[in-house]
Formats: structure tokens, C-alpha cells, sequence
């Protein structure tokens, strides 16, 4: 049997790199194929080489589709032969309805004018084939979530006549609930014979769907393995190229005072009167301890840190206390003379001015320790950015690099370069290794480790259940804005926090 | 943190970089060589004493424009009202000076206040009433023109004080424009070796002896030539020393304060600007009061040039100080552009401008060619930009 896709000895060159060299992949009929790697591993590029957005000619090898050389020439080509991907950042356009989005491109139209009974029946049908039924085709793409957002784009997809659907990072921004979903469509179109490639940094993903697992590495084929031959920590070396010997580096820390004293906490919706987006939260930080919060996307995680940080527009009620003493932070430069700092849960969008070098982004919130009068001193911040260059080992050639040039791991670094030069007591960390490969999750958290013996008391956010039962002292959760448990480490379990979480525990 | 840090970044292919210091820099200068080669050789009198002190005189007013704008834009918004607040701000300042007789210091210090009072303004309209700046300054356009004919009765105001014109009309005398270019060579030449000073200090890499020595030669020549050239006709017209002055001000504040490089964190991203504890409104209202300070000091240079404050004047200038901005590599998104670079976007409008009329080519060629241009410079850099990516 020949298979659905083979790309045969695959090189890519950039200027200066070899993103890819020599990598040889072969995905069956009828299979999710996992493709693992860490960022920068190549998976990326080997994607954009079979969609043709690298076009036939500027890569070294051969792409066969079911035996047969193809040359793609652009997206369209590739998009003929049955290739449709995903990508992370959805591409859906928001204002637009469900049955608009789906035929972009392609409208069912004679002599331009558009049919529209005949679009929103085929709509239907293709909403159905990705167990959407309970939205109207004309419902504006906008107002649905991530997840049913990723469906339609799935359908779009499927409408196009996709043989092989490829996936880019599905789940990152999904709930626990949306991702069972996900899976289960996937499974069911392995069921009808669709093939999938499958690329994710969750490994218990992967090892729930894949059949088959590739892995990348520095732009080359590391190798091939039915799933069942492998394991997560097997999946992890191959990825890295060394054993780590522990996923969460924790320490323990004997907690001194408490640092921050939240007291029946409340914040209000901005717009919707009435509405507490967090309800009457309390809890303590201590000095050199790390405190995780869990919960579900939309819990109002994220607005209770970013109401802390004075960052969130809504209105908030409740008591606040640093090193004991009352305060009422009115604004985010407030916060952070209170000694706060908040990595936010997207880098890209809140964290970085991304045309902007590394030395420029690190001293961004603490341009006044580099500069008297209001006047910088220009060489003074290039020894702090080469300082956090080297305390944190950002890859990057000088401090002078555009951090829009730099991996996902390394702008996290370069994140929380920023806010460690704010000399901070309390650092909030929102999703703080979202997005970011194996070996610089590690890096991340040994610079946890780093700080809280420093000293420094860190309040993390997380939705990946292992990295906040792995690296944190004790762990809260939130419910539909209320808290809904509270465990130490110790006698944590991904089980009782779920529960928890999923709003079946009182306190 | 972790003891063991990796040897410092590759210092390989630094070597080369001495000299490329910036691409698109040189690009802009290219084209402006080619426009001044392709003058001189189409007409004998363009690359004359006479005619370069034109030039930089008329370059003058757009170059002032583009300074304010090039902030603007960087902050992510834009300007539409400077043309017209030219308009209005000389005619106040005639007003003042011929209606009224008030002496020159204070028809400028009341001229510029009035720039600086109309800049906060539309500045707080934008930053704390959130209205966009397009449809602010759009307004601002109309309202200023309406409030110049309406103050003005409509009639030409002129001729000004004798020492009122002087801002527009007179030039440096010969010892003086020397003593500019040697303050030049000096500042230069300080700037240079303090740079290099302070790096060794602080333990970085510098560029080798010759590079720095080399690089002041050339800027030295250049100024050696620029006041010599000036000198054998008038001396340095008084107009473009303002913009000297005020270039190397802006550039200060945009290259080594807080604030401007807080304005290019705006530009960039807004909301990692905002997290990252900076005051944003603040910032923008005080951006669009330096912008239409500015614009107010153009109006008394264009009014005191042309020696009367009439009922169009400045009409169209805010496309232009847009366009030098744009030809000069700030972009229209936010976030980055330079304040040499919006001189040499001005330089480059205002040698077509010259070079067209002394051909005596027809003016409606001259709209096309420069709206020809404008778009040219802007697809050759997007063009340039995204093979380098590749």
C-alpha cells in the first residue's frame, strides 16, 4: 500500500540555517500522525514546504502524494492535491458568519451574485460533519468560542476536499472540555478513512490520538515509532536529545511572611453591571513560596491577576495587603512601585514590543534605573539587557537582536527579563511556559526556583495541571470566579482539583 | 542565577556590520544622490550656491512639519490639522505684528503658546476622549482654516516688522556659518570618541580607531562643504538652522529620553506599553502638544519667508511633512521611524519640487511625479523589508 504522503529527504535553507536537513516523513492512510519537536526543531518549516507556501524549487527533495511527485507552486496546488492545514492563530474572519467563512473563496455564486440558500444548506451539512449542530450557520464567527471557532475552521477545511488535514498547535488555546472534543471528531474521521497530522506540544494529546509518532530535531529526522513503542518521557528525550531527569525541578522552600494578603477579593465585569467576574476570593502569599491557581479557561483566572496588577478595566471590591500594609493599586505603574510584576498569559500581544531589540523590551518597565533626569543612558541598558542575556541564557546574538526574531521560549525570557529588572516581591506568572518547548519550560522553572530562593514570592497561573501540581507549594482553584479549593502540594491530585475546578467541591 | 553562562554571542560577521550601519539608510541617500545627479544634469543652474541655499530654504517649513509628525506617527496616530494650524498660527502672528503692532519676541512666544494650547487640545480629545486622531485632526483641519478667515476677514496680511521677517528671510554671515560648522565638527567629533569612551568603559566591543576616525572625516567634509557652499552666496539660510537645531533636539529626545522611547513602545504595542506601567494617555497628549508646538514655529517661518500671512497658506503642507515622513522610512503602523530619516524625506520632496520648477516643467507634472514617488519609496521599502525576512 502506498502511502497518503511521503516527503523524501527534505532540505531547507535560509540564509545562514538549515532549518531543514535531509528529513524524511511518511504519514499512512487513514492515520493521525504526531509530529513532535521542540520550537525551532523544524515542524513549522516542514509544514510550510508541503503547503506550498515554500513553492517547489526553493527546497531540496520530493513530496509524493499517494506515489506521485508533486510540485506545488503555491497554496492553491497544494490545496488541489487534498492538503489543508490549520493553523495556531485561526484565521477565521470574525465579523463574518459560519456559512460566509466556509465558502471564503469559493462562494457558491453565478455571475457574482451569491446563492444563498444553497450556501447555508451546504453549510449545514459541513457543520454536521464536525458535530457542530447547534449553531446557525449565519451566527457571526466572532461570537463563538475558541473551540467551535476551530471546528468551522475544521469544516472549511473538510469543505475544501481534504484528504489530509494537518493540525498546528489545535489545542493550545482550548479548554479541557473543547479538547475531548476536538479529539473525539478526530477520531471519528480516522474512523472514516481521513488522514491527520497531528502537531502539538501536549504529549498526553498525542498519546491519546496518534497512531504514529515523528520527531524532529535540529531540522532532522530523529524518527518514526508506532505510539505504543513509546512513551512520554521516550518522546521528551527524542525531542531534546538528552534525558531529563526531572519534568518539575521543584525545591522546597520554608516560607517566611506573608507578602500579599488578598482578602474577599471581587471584580466586576467592565461593561455588564452587576456581573463579578471574580467573586470573593481570599488568600495568602508568603514570602519564597510559589502559589498556583487552577481552574478552567474563563474562570477569571486571568482577570484576578490582572485586577491585582491594576491592569484590568473592570471595578474590583475587597482588601489588598502588601507586607501588611493596605493598599488600593489604582494603576499598573502603581502596582509595580508596590513591587508586583505580571508576565502575561500572551507574550506577543501584552508582553513585548516585538520590532523593538532585547535590551529596549527588557528595560521597558524600569526605564528609570537606566536613566536619570529622563534621559537614558544608553550603555547602561545594554549591560542590563547582556546581563539578563547571560543570567537567563537567552539565545539570541546581542542584546541589540528584534525579539520578533526570537523563539517562543526566548521571548518568555525575555518577559521575564523585564519584569525581574523591576525588582519585583511578588511575581505573577499568567500560563508562564504556554506555547514554549520541553527544554525551555525547564530553563523556566529553574529560574522559578532561582527567584523564589531569592526570596521573591510567585503566584502562578496555570492550565496545565502537571507543571502546577509539579512546581508549586500550594494550589488554589477557581470556579466561575469563586474559589473552590485550596490544597497543599502535597496532597494535591490532578483528580481532586479538577473536581474543584469543575465547580463540584464547596468551600 | 545559573553560574555557568554561555561565551557571549557570536562576534563573528560583526566585523562587516562597522559599515552597514543601517541599509535603509543608505537607500535614502542613493535616491537622493540620484534625483540631485539626474537635476544637475537635466539643468545647469541646480547644483549651484544660489540654488542649494534655495533649496534648503524651502525645505525648510516641510522639514519643521515632519519633525512633529514623525513623533505622531511613531505613537501610532497621525496628524491632518498641521496644514491648516500653519495657516492659522501665521495669521495670528501677522495679526499680531501688523494689525496690532506688538514687537517680534512677543508675537512669537504668543505664536507658539497658541500651537502649544490647540496641541493639548486635540491631544486630550484623542488620548482621554479616545476619538481618533484621523477624525480629530480631520475636524481640526476645517476648524482652523474656518477660524483664519473668520479672524482675518479674509485678506492678505502683510508686510511684517522688518525683524519678524528677518526668521524667514536672513542668513547667517560668513563668520557665523563657520563658527555652526565648527561647533558641528566638534559636536561630532565629541559625540564620536565619548561613544566609544563610554563602551570601553563599560567592557563592549568597539569599532576599530580608523572606522571612528573615518566616520568623522566624512561627516566633517560634509560640513565643511555644506558651509562653504552656503557661505559663497548668502551664509546659511536662518530657517534651516532652526531645523538643525530642532533635529538634533527631537532626535535627543526620541533616541536617549524615557519619554521618546516610551513613545516607540506605544507605537509598537500598545498593550505591552500599558502593562508595562507606562502612562499612555500622558504620553500621546504630550505628542500631539510638541507636533502642533512645532507647527506653530513652521507658520512663523513660512509667514516671515513669505513676508504676509494669506488665506491658503499651509493648505496641503500636513500631506507633505506625511509624505517626508513616509519617504523617510516611519511607518504608518507605529513603532519605528526616524527623525534624519523624515530631513531626508523632506530633502527628497523639496530637490523635486526645486528641480521641476527650474525646468519649468508644468505644475501638474509635479503632483504626479511626487504622488509617483511617494508610492515608489514606500513599495521599494516593503519590497526590501520582506526579502530581507526571507
Amino acid at each position: 500500500m502506498t502511502a497518503a504522503l511521503e516527503m523524501r529527504n527534505i532540505t531547507k535553507t535560509f540564509p545562514g540555517v538549515k532549518a531543514l536537513d535531509n528529513v524524511t516523513f511518511t504519514v499512512r492512510r487513514g492515520e493521525i500522525h504526531a509530529l513532535c519537536g521542540e520550537n525551532g526543531a523544524g515542524k513549522s518549516t516542514l509544514m510550510k514546504v508541503l503547503s506550498g507556501l515554500y513553492p517547489a524549487g526553493s527546497y531540496e527533495g520530493e513530496i509524493l502524494i499517494d506515489g506521485e511527485v508533486k510540485r506545488f507552486q503555491g497554496i492553491k496546488d497544494a490545496e488541489q492535491a487534498g492538503i489543508a492545514i490549520i493553523y495556531q492563530e485561526l484565521a477565521l474572519a470574525k465579523d463574518l458568519s459560519i456559512a460566509e467563512n466556509l465558502f471564503l473563496g469559493k462562494e457558491r455564486a453565478r455571475y457574482g451574485i451569491i446563492n444563498w440558500e444553497r450556501v447555508f444548506k451546504e453549510s449545514e451539512k459541513w457543520l454536521r460533519e464536525v458535530g457542530l449542530t447547534d449553531v446557525s450557520p449565519e451566527t457571526p464567527t466572532g461570537q463563538l468560542g475558541i473551540g467551535k471557532q476551530q471546528q468551522v475552521e475544521i469544516a472549511k477545511a473538510l469543505s475544501k476536499n481534504a484528504s489530509i488535514l494537518i493540525l498546528d498547535e489545535p489545542t493550545a488555546a482550548l479548554t479541557e472540555q473543547e479538547v475531548a472534543i476536538l479529539l473525539g471528531i478526530l477520531k471519528e474521521f480516522r474512523r472514516r478513512g481521513v488522514t491527520c497530522i497531528y502537531i502539538s506540544h501536549k504529549l498526553n494529546e498525542v498519546f491519546e490520538i496518534a497512531d504514529t509518532i515523528t520527531v524532529l530535531r535540529d531540522g532532522q529526522t530523529v524518527g518514526t515509532y508506532p505510539t505504543r513503542e513509546l512513551t512520554e518521557e521516550k518522546v521528551i528525550s527524542l525531542m531534546v536529545g538528552r534525558e531529563l531527569k526531572e519534568l518539575y525541578p521543584r525545591i522546597e522552600s520554608r516560607p517566611g511572611d506573608v507578602v500579599l494578603k488578598v482578602d474577599r477579593y471581587s471584580v466586576l465585569h467592565p461593561t455588564i453591571a452587576g456581573r463579578k467576574v471574580v467573586d470573593n476570593v481570599s488568600f495568602e502569599l508568603r514570602k519564597g513560596e510559589i502559589l498556583g491557581i487552577a481552574g478552567l479557561m474563563g474562570a477569571g483566572r486571568t482577570e484576578l491577576v490582572m485586577s491585582l496588577f491594576g491592569s484590568y478595566p473592570g471595578p474590583s471590591e475587597g482588601r489588598v495587603e502588601i507586607d501588611g500594609k493596605p493598599v488600593k493599586i489604582r494603576s499598573t505603574s502603581h502596582a509595580i512601585k508596590e513591587g508586583l510584576a505580571l508576565v502575561s498569559e500572551d507574550r506577543k500581544k501584552y508582553g513585548l514590543v516585538l520590532g523593538m531589540d532585547i535590551k529596549n523590551n527588557v528595560t521597558l518597565a524600569s526605564l528609570n534605573r537606566v536613566s536619570s533626569w529622563g534621559v537614558i543612558d544608553l550603555n547602561r541598558e545594554v549591560a542590563s539587557g547582556n546581563e539578563y542575556i547571560r543570567s537567563l541564557r537567552i539565545k539570541a546574538n546581542s542584546a541589540e537582536t528584534i525579539v520578533g526574531t526570537l523563539s517562543g521560549g526566548n521571548q518568555q525570557k525575555v518577559v521575564l527579563s523585564k519584569w525581574l529588572m523591576t525588582r519585583p516581591k511578588v511575581l505573577i506568572l499568567d500560563e508562564p511556559t504556554r506555547g514554549i518547548d520541553v527544554g525551555a519550560k525547564f530553563e523556566i522553572y529553574n529560574i522559578m526556583n532561582e527567584l523564589i530562593r531569592q526570596g521573591v514570592s510567585i503566584l502562578m497561573v496555570s492550565s496545565e495541571l502537571p507543571e502546577l501540581l509539579g512546581m508549586s507549594h500550594r494550589i488554589i482553584v477557581i470556579s466561575e470566579g469563586k474559589m473552590t479549593g485550596e490544597f497543599r502540594a502535597e496532597e494535591a491530585t490532578q483528580e481532586a482539583i479538577m473536581l474543584a475546578a469543575t465547580g463540584g467541591l464547596g468551600t | 542565577m545559573s553560574a555557568q553562562t554561555e561565551a557571549m554571542p557570536a562576534k563573528a560577521s560583526r566585523g562587516a556590520s562597522w559599515f552597514k550601519f543601517d541599509a535603509r539608510a543608505y537607500t535614502m541617500i542613493g535616491a537622493l544622490l540620484s534625483i540631485w545627479v539626474l537635476f544637475s544634469l537635466l539643468h545647469e543652474r541646480f547644483l549651484t550656491a544660489t540654488n542649494l541655499s534655495n533649496l534648503f530654504l524651502q525645505m525648510s517649513v516641510t522639514s519643521i512639519l515632519a519633525i512633529g509628525m514623525v513623533l505622531v506617527i511613531v505613537a501610532g496616530h497621525i496628524d491632518l490639522s498641521v496644514g491648516s494650524l500653519v495657516g492659522l498660527t501665521g495669521g495670528i502672528a501677522a495679526i499680531l505684528n501688523v494689525w496690532y503692532d506688538w514687537n517680534t519676541i512677543p508675537v512669537i512666544v504668543v505664536t507658539v503658546a497658541i500651537g502649544a494650547a490647540v496641541g493639548f487640545i486635540q491631544g486630550w480629545i484623542i488620548a482621554y476622549k479616545a476619538v481618533p486622531a484621523f477624525i480629530v485632526t480631520l475636524g481640526g483641519m476645517l476648524v482652523f482654516r474656518g477660524i483664519l478667515f473668520g479672524i482675518s476677514g479674509s485678506v492678505t496680511i502683510a508686510p511684517l516688522s522688518p525683524s519678524l521677517k528677518s526668521i524667514g528671510q536672513s542668513y547667517t554671515s560668513d563668520p557665523i556659518g563657520w563658527a555652526f560648522g565648527i561647533a558641528g565638527l566638534l559636536l561630532v567629533g565629541f559625540l564620536v570618541l565619548r561613544k566609544r569612551a563610554s563602551r570601553l568603559r563599560y567592557g563592549f566591543e568597539v569599532e576599530p580607531l580608523a572606522v571612528s576616525l573615518l566616520r568623522m572625516a566624512v561627516i566633517g567634509v560634509l560640513i565643511i562643504g555644506f558651509v562653504a557652499v552656503m557661505n559663497s552666496y548668502k551664509g546659511i539660510p536662518v530657517p534651516f538652522v532652526m531645523v538643525v537645531v530642532l533635529a538634533l533636539l527631537f532626535t535627543f529626545i526620541s533616541k536617549n529620553t524615557t519619554f521618546g522611547r516610551q513613545i516607540y513602545a506605544i507605537g509598537g504595542n500598545q498593550e505591552a506599553a500599558r502593562l508595562s506601567g507606562i502612562n499612555i494617555r500622558r504620553r500621546v497628549l504630550m505628542v500631539f502638544v510638541l507636533c502642533n508646538t512645532l507647527a506653530a514655529i513652521a507658520a512663523l517661518v513660512l509667514t516671515a519667508r513669505l513676508n504676509a500671512a494669506t488665506m491658503n497658506a499651509g493648505q496641503n503642507y500636513e500631506l507633505d511633512a506625511i509624505a517626508a515622513c513616509v519617504i523617510g522610512g516611519t511607518s504608518l503602523i507605529g513603532g519605528s521611524g526616524t527623525i534624519a530619516g523624515a530631513l531626508i524625506g523632506a530633502l527628497v520632496m523639496a530637490s523635486l519640487d526645486n528641480g521641476m520648477s527650474l525646468m519649468n516643467m508644468e505644475s501638474f507634472w509635479q503632483y504626479i511625479v511626487k504622488g509617483g514617488i511617494l508610492v515608489l519609496a514606500v513599495y521599494v521599502d516593503i519590497y526590501s523589508r520582506n526579502r530581507r525576512r526571507a
